[in-house]
């Protein structure tokens, strides 16, 4: 089995996967906890419906660099999402899950009417849950995930502090003259550009687990925010490393094996910090 | 001497509905305020739009001597996001230093110097490996405290700073606050606990359909005292 791992290993396009997964399960990773705490989650889950239905519009109008027009449309319902779910007349709740759902079913639509594909099952499947895409990345592909990939790095570990700040609250963040909704915002396109990016790995459907995973398992365990995003940086990167040599040498689809990876790894912390915590009883 | 905050003819409200008008007070430095007044009366507006977190729709608020916005200390009410936060307390008293980061991006030696002398302040070293989530109501009230401390030398605001805690942690609290009120710190608290308010503060701020504003001394003899403070308040005097 090592011999057959090495030579796949010797793969370009298992490298390219290699890369861009770890480096999108690193950035899913780090907004986690925030987005968890501050209830962005739906604004993860809403969003990945969109980018679904942008990536089907960039597929009927036969962009030649789909990416161009699926980031800045996401990047933009980020904007939108964010402004209503702090809107307290419009229900939240309701008006995300309008933008999202009405953005599937639209890019379905749009997808069966003009997709000039013969496999439009398989087109619309790999899109929503990743299937074999990331196997398929060009070169062009994998270095605009490497860019922004560490953009995202790196805003995050610059505004770490403010990130902190904001997301433990709000209220006492902006009275002490941080700009509250500007880093609300900054939160939420990081959201999208990740969003894209894992689009490519695990698909639209299985985003949120990507981002969500990790930070409830190290929230099980670890009593620091610094420990707690530390912790859901690794155990991101490593089950996304492991689903996806698991993936290629069980010729089982890559999204959700690197799933099924972060669910396992969450029952083992939440079996842990059990018996922690029937120790210290 | 130039008073510390000055409000003038502030109105309130939000969406077009007024909750309060006509208010006027001010207050000087080493003041102990107290906002007391029915549930639904204003009393968090009020604070807010102090804190600049809220547009009054009409009057205005002065600061005096050389304060700036973002030297107000701020203990809010607990949210239900802060009750299972994954922080430890020194974390989140050193997040009171974001005022002081201006421009920069991580927090200084300094910064981490101040948040230790507020932890050492409020009896939390011990504690200060801990994570937020484990402690008990007043520990998490003594962070809140530390870290708007950390914030401030001058004023502090606080929103019912006792709710939820047990009689003697309260008492303990309200110690607290006397003696960092003694250090010459402003204290303006909205507070449910009239007779307590009466107590400690040096000023009160009634407000309500009818708005009060003067020393405790008054309040106590004015007619609103009468109606509000229990009928066996007489021990809280």
């Amino acid at each position: 089995m090592m011999e057959q791992l090495e030579m796949y290993l010797n793969f370009p396009p298992v490298q390219y996967a290699l890369i861009v997964g770890v480096l999108i399960a690193l950035c899913s990773s780090l907004l986690g906890v925030t987005l968890v705490l501050k209830r962005f989650s739906f604004i993860g889950d809403g969003l990945s419906h969109v980018a679904f239905g942008a990536m089907a519009i960039a597929g009927v109008l036969h962009l030649t660099d789909d990416m161009l027009f699926v980031l800045p449309a996401t990047v933009l319902a980020a904007v939108l999402l964010l402004r209503t779910g702090q809107n307290t007349k419009i229900k939240g709740d309701a008006a995300i899950a309008m933008i999202s759902v009405g953005a599937l079913a639209v890019g379905y639509l749009l997808l069966s009417l003009f997709s000039a594909s013969a496999n439009l099952s398989g087109d619309v499947c790999t899109t929503l849950f990743g299937s074999t895409s990331i196997l398929t990345l060009t070169k062009g592909e994998v270095w605009l995930c490497i860019v922004l990939s560490v953009a995202v790095v790196l805003i995050f570990i610059l505004f770490y502090n403010r990130i902190f700040a904001v997301t433990f609250d709000e209220d006492f963040a902006r009275a002490s003259g941080t700009k509250a909704e500007a880093y609300n915002l900054l939160i939420a396109i990081v959201i999208a550009v990740i969003i894209v990016l894992a689009m490519n790995l695990v698909g639209s459907l299985l985003i949120s687990a990507l981002i969500i995973f990790p930070a409830m398992s190290a929230m099980r365990l670890f009593k620091s925010f610094r420990g707690v995003t530390l912790c859901s940086a690794v155990l991101s990167v490593s089950c996304a490393l492991l689903g996806i040599l698991i993936s290629i040498l069980g010729n089982t689809p890559v999204g959700s094996t690197i799933v099924v990876a972060d669910i396992g790894a969450f029952l083992v912390f939440c079996l842990i910090s059990g018996i922690k915590g029937g120790i210290a009883k | 001497m130039m008073a510390q905050l000055t409000c003038s003819g502030l109105k309130l409200g939000y969406e077009g509905h007024t909750v309060l008008d006509g208010l006027d007070f001010s207050v000087d430095a080493g003041n102990y305020l107290c906002i007391v007044g029915e549930n639904g009366s204003g009393k968090s507006t009020l604070m807010k739009t102090i804190l600049g977190l809220h547009k009054p729709m009409g009057g205005k608020i002065t600061w005096g001597e050389g304060l700036r916005e973002n030297e107000i200390g701020y203990l809010p009410q607990q949210t239900v996001v802060q009750r299972d936060f994954p922080a430890t307390v020194q974390e989140i008293v050193l997040s009171g230093c974001q005022g002081r980061l201006g421009r920069r991006l991580f927090y200084s030696k300094a910064d981490k110097a101040l948040a230790r002398q507020n932890m050492e302040r409020m009896g939390l070293i011990p504690l200060s490996r801990r994570c937020y989530r484990e402690l008990s109501g007043g520990q998490q009230q003594r962070v809140l405290l530390a870290r708007a401390l950390c914030a401030t030398r001058k004023i502090l605001l606080m929103d019912e700073p006792v709710s939820g805690l047990d009689p003697k942690v309260t008492a303990e609290m309200y110690d607290l606050i006397r003696r960092l009120n003694r250090e010459g710190i402003t204290i303006i608290m909205i507070s449910h606990d009239i007779a307590a308010a009466v107590r400690y503060a040096s000023h009160i701020l009634h407000v309500g359909d009818e708005i009060f504003f003067g020393t405790a001394e008054e309040y106590r003899r004015s007619s609103l005292a009468d109606r509000f403070l229990l009928p066996e308040g007489g021990e809280a005097v």
